[in-house]
């Protein structure tokens, strides 16, 4: 038991959350120097990367925001105790909506893209709905249906992009033609970034923001996620609210995938979600289911992954070194990240969220798997 | 083997769970260990049988000092212990659970394993099917197992924490006659903690009290029950008097009602509980009370017959209709199937709102939550979550969120786990409830509680459920003949 | 097609199937202990770069294995120090790893994309590989798919009737009923979980030098979850886990053939069936499907078959263990 009060380096206790980042860093040099590539200079190659001119800070905003619309979806799911890792495929099948109005529908631009987005909502959320479906019908991990339903989207994207939709000009396997100029979200500066989608993600934010501390539904989602059987003899039905958090993360997710083909995009692409879902969910976990912390985390995400993609362009360094980087990080805070977990500083009864938050999505997995025989 | 513990201590904290306990236990006689809950003797069972170690004191073995490292090691001296759930591997044929840590040999000697397993089953009357998986055995049979694997060990000290809860009289009888054989014939020490004071008289030589930590007293057995009682609780207490009542209108009838699954089939249940009236049902384990309850909580479904309600066909409602009809079933296990680890207070009383409204008005919330923490004498604040509260608050706190009104209240042990004073105020509670003309429809594994608290009872036996008793007319030992299944 | 074809598609549905045959008993390994190892999509990839870079490098491509093996168990050995010694959710920690490894792998192997490497040499056996129909599909093969073969036949013994087996499943169902026996448990589930580890390293390795061979950015995704999902289906069992990792190389295999025997289907529909057969078979041991089955059977068979059917994870299967 080493949970004693020890005084003597409470400043260290108070220090610890930036330890995990500096070892990722130190970690992701290490690396780079492997490559004989300067850490110094590629990371300053990632920030002027990231907020070197006007375009670049317009890039940076433009991935941001879908980012934190699926981010705050799966705030929605977590809550409920789903590990919702089929939110890639809501983004796509949100993204293959949205495309199927701006090809089909003529219309003026407003009822256009909002028609655009009320169906990439829906089909986000219809894909998600499978999920839920199949967790509470068929006792089939949510984590597992994710996974086959990310890669049945990433197939039927493939297929519509080379076979039904590919451009006049024959199918190149790379996306369709660009859309109508009515059909785009309006873009700021010949940027990347549409005003409207920040609009649409800060409204998106304060809804689940309210709806999870101040309403009866985000009460019930809650008590879902930290004991189903018992929340059920209380009177939540967890049929019911585990398929509509579903659907709510995936029509928000459905809404990143819209603002992807919409607005970064102006087509529907190969790899539309660019890996997005799976951002988000780490995001969540870095954030320890703390909503504040989520749109700053996801700007720091957007930022270095912008940053190592013009890493790439310049260096010839693989762009994935935004994704270790990020992903160590995350995989430090979740190892070492509450000072208690390596037993400095004081026991704290009322930790971060982080602990007792994820002790819910962990049970699903083993309740889930198995159970017919 | 002589035990002997010498000033034992063990502090959580500020809480002394043992404060300073001292007792010899000679070879070849059968003790028993008693006191209210929460008096300590779990804790010192613990640390009796190697699972913790003790703040401070000593323990010898043949007047030998030892220390023990883990349960294993306290086996490997010959201490043994046999928990009220056995410790056993339920997914494991027999044969496998038996054989699992008995050797450093990465090869299974089945043959000898087998022999040496039936030799000792034979020798105290029991009777194991080697190759059975340990999920189809009934309790007592696990029990048995579990002595066997003690034995086998070469435990000489045999530690065993309420063994007749939940196990059939016949079973109860083999348990007791080899632990007779145990003691008179083998000359090993027994020491036995239960409850069940009249068990106590029948099987042991000596007991041993704890109040609060401490050892309170020691007495030669049998002795007359007063004598254990009020050393148990420093007075005998006084059951508040049950207030007499005229119970009204029919509000709960089955109609040959069956319910079926693949563990337990019940059939052809006839019942009828008038608002007002507390039902009580007796049985063991899985006799097929609990499938009764649930089916008339919406919870399983009822393969033929009819469930009426206050006048409505209930037979095929859900669990949530039935709730919003004026329902409300609390279950056993507190913390698993009706409190939520980790919401206050408050928001479970949010959650159970009958007229919730989409916005949550958290002052309005907490005020309600604070007037019903004085109302149910609750110790915790409206921001304490549910599993900071010990057990016989979170029972208290489940009375709380029980709305108004009831038309039927199906509860599972209601008072298991709890203290004389929390069961007394837990019915209390209870009663107050048949004033507003709530039926209620009771289980519990406590014989004298179901015959003091119920106006009528039936007793399960094995899916079938026996005649309708009236609780004043019958007794301890006809409800035991018919838990046993004689008509 | 006549009969040589259809063998020929047998062994090569064996070959294919091998790597997810060896990584599926290490993944029962770990999870019969109480660990749920979920990095397995990101560790695979990492082994398969560094196996495959390793064997070009030394030009030995058992060397590569070795790689593959002790990449895959050091990526299992923070999965179990992060859940044992820190109590951290296991799934969060292996969820990261896999995105982790996933794009470790694409960072660190960004030299060595779509070039030729060291591969496994075929290898029949004399005599057997003779036997008709059964000798080409089993005896006619390399040394891993005769690992991998006969590592199901040692796991399944190793679970079922030795000691140490015991002890290992022990402190999957019952962690503190192993405890009273005297087992170790935190020790056992690190020592699974690292063994295990090293399985689905070798199988990673397995890919990208014998059944896949080469590397470039993820080379192999999606097989790691797959296996995942065939340790569920097959019940943690590695003999039912083998048939199931042999069904998904039959879909492989049945979609190249298929292909070419159906060029007017789109390629879409073949490679859509690995992920809705993962999906079904799920399904069918989520839902009562199975003891409806049993259900239907004469009454005497009942018993058996519902042993030999039933899907139950080991009871502790993902909580964490402290001796007190």
């Amino acid at each position: 038991m080493n949970d004693s009060p020890t005084t003597g380096n409470s400043w260290l206790a108070r220090l610890w959350p930036i330890v995990p980042i500096i070892a990722a860093l130190l970690l992701t040099s290490v690396l780079l120097l492997l490559f004989n590539a300067s850490p110094a200079e590629s990371f300053g190659a990632m920030v002027s990367g990231a907020f070197g001119d006007t375009n670049k800070v317009l890039s940076v905003l433009a991935f941001w925001v879908p980012l934190l619309l699926c981010s705050i979806g799966l705030l929605v799911t977590f809550t409920a105790g789903l590990w919702n890792i089929g939110v890639e495929g809501q983004i796509i099948l949100g993204a293959i909506g949205a495309s199927w109005v701006a090809l089909h529908l003529k219309a003026p631009a407003p009822i256009l893209i909002t028609v655009e987005i009320l169906v990439a909502m829906a089909a986000g959320a219809l894909w998600a709905a499978i999920s839920a479906v199949l967790k509470t019908r068929g006792h089939v991990s949510e984590i597992f249906s994710g996974l086959a339903l990310n890669n049945l989207a990433i197939i039927l994207t493939n297929y519509l992009i080379s076979g039904p939709w590919q451009p006049p000009e024959g199918g190149t396997f790379r996306g369709t033609a660009p859309f109508p100029e009515a059909a785009l979200m309006p873009r700021l500066l010949e940027s990347r970034f549409s005003p409207l989608s920040l609009i649409l993600a800060i409204v998106a934010f304060a809804i689940v923001a309210i709806m999870l501390n101040n309403t009866t539904w985000g009460l019930k989602l809650k008590a879902l996620g930290k004991n189903p059987y018992s929340s059920f003899l209380l009177g939540v039905s967890s049929e019911r609210e585990t398929i509509l958090a579903m659907m709510f993360c995936g029509a928000l997710a459905g809404l990143g995938g819209a603002v992807r083909v919409l607005s970064w995009f102006d087509s529907l692409r190969q790899s539309i979600s660019g890996g997005i879902g799976f951002l988000a969910l780490l995001i969540v976990m870095l954030a320890a289911y703390r909503i504040l912390w989520v749109p700053l985390i996801a700007f720091f995400f957007s930022a270095v992954l912008n940053g190592s993609i013009t890493l790439q362009l310049r260096t010839q360094l693989h762009s994935s070194l935004g994704g270790v980087l990020t992903g160590l990080m995350v995989l430090f805070v979740l190892l070492f990240g509450t000072a208690r977990s390596v037993g400095i500083g004081k026991k704290q009864d009322t930790d971060s969220g982080a602990p007792e938050v994820t002790a819910g999505p962990a049970s699903t997995i083993s309740s889930d798997m198995g159970g017919g025989g | 083997m002589r035990v002997e513990l010498q000033d034992i201590r063990k502090y959580f904290g500020p809480v002394k769970a043992n404060d300073g306990i001292s007792m010899t236990l000679e070879e070849g006689r059968i003790y028993a260990l008693v006191g209210e809950n929460g008096a300590g003797k779990s804790t010192l069972m613990k640390i009796l049988s190697g699972y913790q170690p003790p703040t401070s004191g000593q323990i010898l073995l043949d007047d030998i000092p030892v220390d023990f490292h883990s349960p294993a090691d306290a086996l490997l001296k010959g201490v043994g212990m046999l928990y009220q759930d056995p410790l056993d591997m339920p997914p494991f044929r027999v044969i496998d659970n038996y054989l699992l840590g008995r050797s450093d040999h990465a090869r299974l000697d089945y043959k000898s394993a087998r022999a040496e397993l039936e030799g000792l089953a034979t020798r105290y009357g029991f009777e194991l099917d080697v190759r059975a998986f340990i999920d189809t055995l009934s309790l007592g049979e696990r029990q048995q197992l579990e002595m066997v694997r003690l034995l086998a060990g070469g435990a000489q000290f045999i530690i065993l924490d309420e063994p007749t809860t939940g196990i059939s009289a016949e079973q109860k009888d083999i348990l007791f006659d080899s632990i007779r054989t145990l003691a008179f014939q083998e000359n090993k020490t027994v020491i036995l903690v239960s409850h069940k004071l009249e068990e106590i008289q029948d099987l042991c030589n000596h007991a041993y009290v704890l109040r609060r930590g401490q050892l309170v007293g020691e007495t030669e057995l049998p002795c007359p029950n007063e004598k254990l009682v009020e050393m148990m609780f420093g007075q005998v207490p006084e059951r508040s008097p049950r207030p007499p009542f005229e119970t009204g209108e029919i509000a709960l009838s089955l109609e040959d009602v069956s319910v079926e699954t693949h563990r337990l089939s019940i059939h052809g249940v006839n019942l009828e509980v008038r608002a007002g009236e507390v039902f009580g049902f007796a049985g063991l384990e899985g006799s097929g009370q609990r499938l009764i309850l649930k089916a008339c909580a919406g919870l399983e479904p009822v393969t033929t017959g009819r469930i009426i309600l206050s006048g409505e066909d209930v037979t095929r409602w859900g669990y949530h209709r039935m709730q919003d009809y004026g329902m409300a079933y609390m279950a056993a296990g507190r913390l698993e199937e009706g409190l939520v680890a980790g919401l206050t207070l408050t928001e479970h009383l949010v959650l159970v709102d009958p007229e919730p409204s989409f916005f949550i008005d958290w002052p309005d919330a907490q005020a309600d939550m604070s007037g019903r923490i004085e109302t149910y004498q609750i110790v915790g604040t409206p921001d304490t979550t549910a599993d900071a509260l010990s057990g016989g608050n979170q029972q208290r706190l489940m009375f709380s969120l029980l709305n108004d009104h009831l038309k039927l209240l199906l509860l599972e042990h209601p008072t298991r786990g709890l203290d004389v004073r929390s069961t007394d105020y837990t019915w209390q509670l209870l009663y107050q409830r048949r004033e507003e003309g709530t039926a209620i429809l009771f289980m519990s594994a406590d014989l004298d509680e179901v015959i003091e608290r119920s106006d009528r009872i039936a007793v399960f036996s094995g899916g079938v459920m026996s005649r309708i008793l009236n609780a004043q007319e019958t007794t301890a030992e006809e409800l035991g003949h018919l838990i046993g299944g004689e008509a | 097609m006549n009969e040589s074809d259809v063998v020929r598609i047998l062994a090569s549905i064996m070959l294919q199937s091998s790597p997810l045959i060896i990584a599926v008993c290490g993944e029962i390994l770990t999870e019969r202990s109480g660990v749920i190892n979920l990095s397995l999509d990101g560790s695979m990839l990492m082994a398969a770069m560094v196996g495959f870079v390793f064997g070009l490098q030394m030009n030995n491509v058992w060397l590569g294995f070795a790689a593959g093996a002790i990449v895959g168990a050091i990526f299992a050995a923070i999965v179990a120090f992060g859940s044992i010694q820190l109590k951290q959710n296991q799934v969060a920690i292996g969820f990261v790893l896999t995105l982790l490894g996933d794009d470790l792998s694409a960072f660190l192997g960004q030299n060595y994309t779509r070039m030729p490497g060291v591969t496994v040499p075929h290898t029949g056996i004399p005599l057997l590989q003779d036997i008709p129909v059964l000798g080409p599909i089993f005896f006619d093969q390399d040394i891993v798919v005769y690992f991998a073969l006969v590592l199901v036949g040692i796991t399944w013994y190793w679970l079922n009737r030795t000691q140490p087996g015991l002890r290992l499943r022990g402190s999957g169902e019952r962690p503190e009923a192993a405890f009273a026996r005297g087992v170790n448990v935190n020790r056992q589930r690190y020592l699974y979980t690292i063994l295990g580890g090293a399985l689905v390293g070798i199988a990673g390795a397995a890919y990208s030098l014998n059944v896949k061979i080469g590397w470039s950015d993820g080379h192999i995704r999606g097989f790691g979850w797959i296996a995942l999902a065939i340790v569920i289906f097959g019940g943690w069992s590695p003999i039912r886990g083998a048939m199931g990792a042999i069904l998904f190389g039959a879909t492989k295999a049945l979609a190249t053939a298929l292909q070419g025997a159906f060029p007017e289907v789109s390629v879409v529909a073949f490679n859509t069936l690995p992920w809705i057969l993962m999906i079904l078979v799920l399904l069918a041991v989520g839902s009562d499907f199975t003891e409806r089955f049993i259900s239907i059977m004469p009454k005497s068979w009942q018993p058996p078959l519902r042993n030999i059917l039933r899907v139950q994870p080991p009871m502790a299967l993902g909580t964490s263990f402290s001796e007190e």
